[in-house]
């Protein structure tokens, strides 16, 4: 990066740190920060959505449909999440690619041969031939779904819990007025439930912030995946030779993750006081004793 | 091989009994069930023992937190806030990089050489870390029930004399006992949970003697389809939920029994998953 880091052996001390530090590879380290930033920043909405589905599922009138929505909720809460992350990555994949195959592929045999997963070369997904950020791209985006599933199913919890939460006579009296029940959900139920919601969600994106470093599971060069490599011993035929420094990688991370809480929460704390401000309604006094 | 002779050879596996060779081809729906069951013995193993010691450690950081003292609360505050706002992916990594940097030959303390490879193995190591990430969640619950214990009650204590450790003995314990359980209960089963992160974190698996996700991912691995191990685990982990929940609710029940039935604190699963 610097010019003075053309020869690296040659140079000491600071100079050494600053230009190691500026290095290809620690570049990418640095990016893949970002790429955790933009994890969150996708998969927050992406969680939400289906939570509102999930919730609007669980309420519906339709039997089979509210089984589903209560059932997607039970089940990805009573089993480990890594556990969804490790299955749904390979699902999804095998999935997708089967589909593909149905379309595309001359041959439909079923593709769970004994110990592999074959389908012809064209329904590989993506192509073999696509470039390597393709594969990275389609890598991410199995791993903004997962996410986006696992998550989803505890949104759809606390979004239940905020729709339940909402003043019964609110409802009753917009169907007095004569609403339908869409109408009643849009114009009622959805812009109220938000400030009930939020003690709930804003929980949910600590426990989300901290589920980051599992992208690594899911096979992307996220972080961890850096500090791991970056932090290895590395010997003389290295252009930066240094001992095993993996601890200090660690605890750079640790602190990134302790700082990112703790914004997260003061940002958070400040929403929330904003949202309960001035809440003279019966829910906000009831959520003013509730001391959030 | 039937299934019976699977069962004896793969049962204790991940303890080390049994069969030492993994099956490597021709996998049975009876292997996986036996061998991820074999497994789940490591899961209930940390679980079980990081709940115990943490307890403790539990309500004595929550003391230490909720005390006036600030040279007493703000290292408690901080072992909090460590472990609570940081993933316990990471902590594992950071333990296990930190007890690789003992000495391999061991600490010489007053002319006796302490061993120290030990501890980077998984049954001491990863337990250390769950010890201390689930001391430090179930403070934070019991710090917040010791706070919602009605003034009454307290100045109740104090007109009759009850005070200091007879206050805390006959008061304070009980109740806080009583108001943190049903958070307690969620915490014990997220810990269950986070136990299945330890063999993907950094600490090897010592002779594939790994817990229940470890032998699922083998399998899935060797025979390319997720729909057969994983489903396994997962209803291995609803059960455990299942027995967790009884355990605790016989607990909560004992902890109520001098209340009316309608202001009993009930135990709800709330979702608060990864740590």
């Amino acid at each position: 990066m610097f010019a003075a880091c053309a020869d690296p052996k040659t140079i000491e001390g600071l100079t050494w740190l600053s230009c190691y530090l500026t290095s290809g590879k620690h570049l990418d380290f640095y990016w893949s920060f970002v790429t955790v930033l933009l994890l969150l920043a996708v998969t927050a909405p992406a969680a939400l959505a289906m939570g509102f589905l999930g919730a609007s599922a669980a309420r519906s009138r339709l039997l089979p449909v509210s089984i589903m929505g209560k059932g997607y909720a039970a089940v990805v809460r009573g089993v480990p999440d890594i556990v969804f992350f490790l299955f749904f990555v390979i699902a999804l994949d095998q999935g997708i690619e089967y589909l593909k195959s149905l379309a595309v592929c001359a041959d439909h045999t079923w593709p769970w041969q004994g110990l592999e997963f074959r389908v012809c070369p064209e329904a590989k997904v993506p192509l073999g031939a696509s470039s390597a950020f393709w594969h990275k791209a389609y890598g991410f985006g199995l791993a903004v779904f997962t996410f986006a599933i696992v998550f989803g199913a505890f949104a759809a919890n606390v979004l239940y819990g905020a729709m339940n939460a909402v003043p019964k006579a609110q409802l009753e009296t917009a169907e007095a007025y004569g609403m339908s029940h869409g109408q009643v959900f849009r114009r009622i139920l959805v812009p109220q439930m938000w400030v009930y919601a939020l003690p709930g969600l804003s929980n949910l994106w600590m426990i989300l912030i901290k589920a980051t470093p599992l992208l690594f599971l899911l096979g992307v060069k996220d972080i961890v995946y850096y500090a791991r490599e970056l932090g290895g011993s590395k010997t003389q035929a290295y252009e930066y030779p240094h001992p095993d420094w993996r601890l200090w990688y660690f605890l750079g991370l640790l602190v990134f993750y302790l700082i990112f809480t703790k914004v997260s929460e003061l940002v958070l704390a400040r929403l929330s006081a904003r949202l309960n401000r001035g809440q003279a309604t019966a829910g906000g006094e009831a959520l003013r004793k509730a001391g959030s | 091989m039937s299934c019976w002779e699977t069962v004896q050879a793969y049962a204790f596996r991940s303890i080390g009994f049994g069969e030492n060779l993994l099956p490597k081809s021709d996998f049975t729906l009876c292997q996986q069930v036996t061998l991820i069951g074999s497994g789940l013995i490591w899961n209930i193993y940390f679980g079980v023992l990081a709940l115990a010691l943490g307890f403790f450690l539990a309500v004595g950081v929550a003391l230490a937190k909720s005390s006036p003292r600030a040279l007493v609360r703000k290292p408690a505050e901080w072992f909090v806030f460590v472990f609570r706002g940081s993933p316990l992916f990471i902590q594992f990594f950071l333990a296990y990089e930190t007890l690789q940097l003992l000495p391999k030959a061991g600490v010489n303390v007053l002319g006796i050489t302490v061993e120290t490879a030990w501890t980077t193995r998984a049954w001491a190591g990863a337990l250390f870390v769950l010890f201390l990430n689930t001391s430090a969640y179930a403070a934070e619950i019991f710090h917040g029930a010791l706070k919602s214990i009605p003034k009454g009650d307290l100045e109740a204590a104090e007109a009759f004399g009850i005070t200091g450790w007879q206050k805390f003995r006959r008061i304070q314990w009980p109740t806080m006992l009583r108001l943190g359980w049903p958070s307690y209960t969620n915490e014990a089963i997220f810990l269950f949970h986070a136990t299945t992160l330890v063999f993907f974190s950094g600490f090897p698996a010592f002779r594939q003697m790994g817990d229940a996700l470890y032998y699922a991912n083998y399998f899935a691995d060797k025979t390319f389809n997720p729909f057969v191990p994983y489903p396994i685990v997962a209803v291995y982990f609803i059960c455990l939920t299942l027995i967790v929940t009884v355990i605790f609710a016989a607990v909560n029940r004992r902890l109520n029994r001098h209340l009316p039935s309608n202001v009993r604190s009930r135990i709800r699963l709330r979702p608060q998953f990864i740590r």
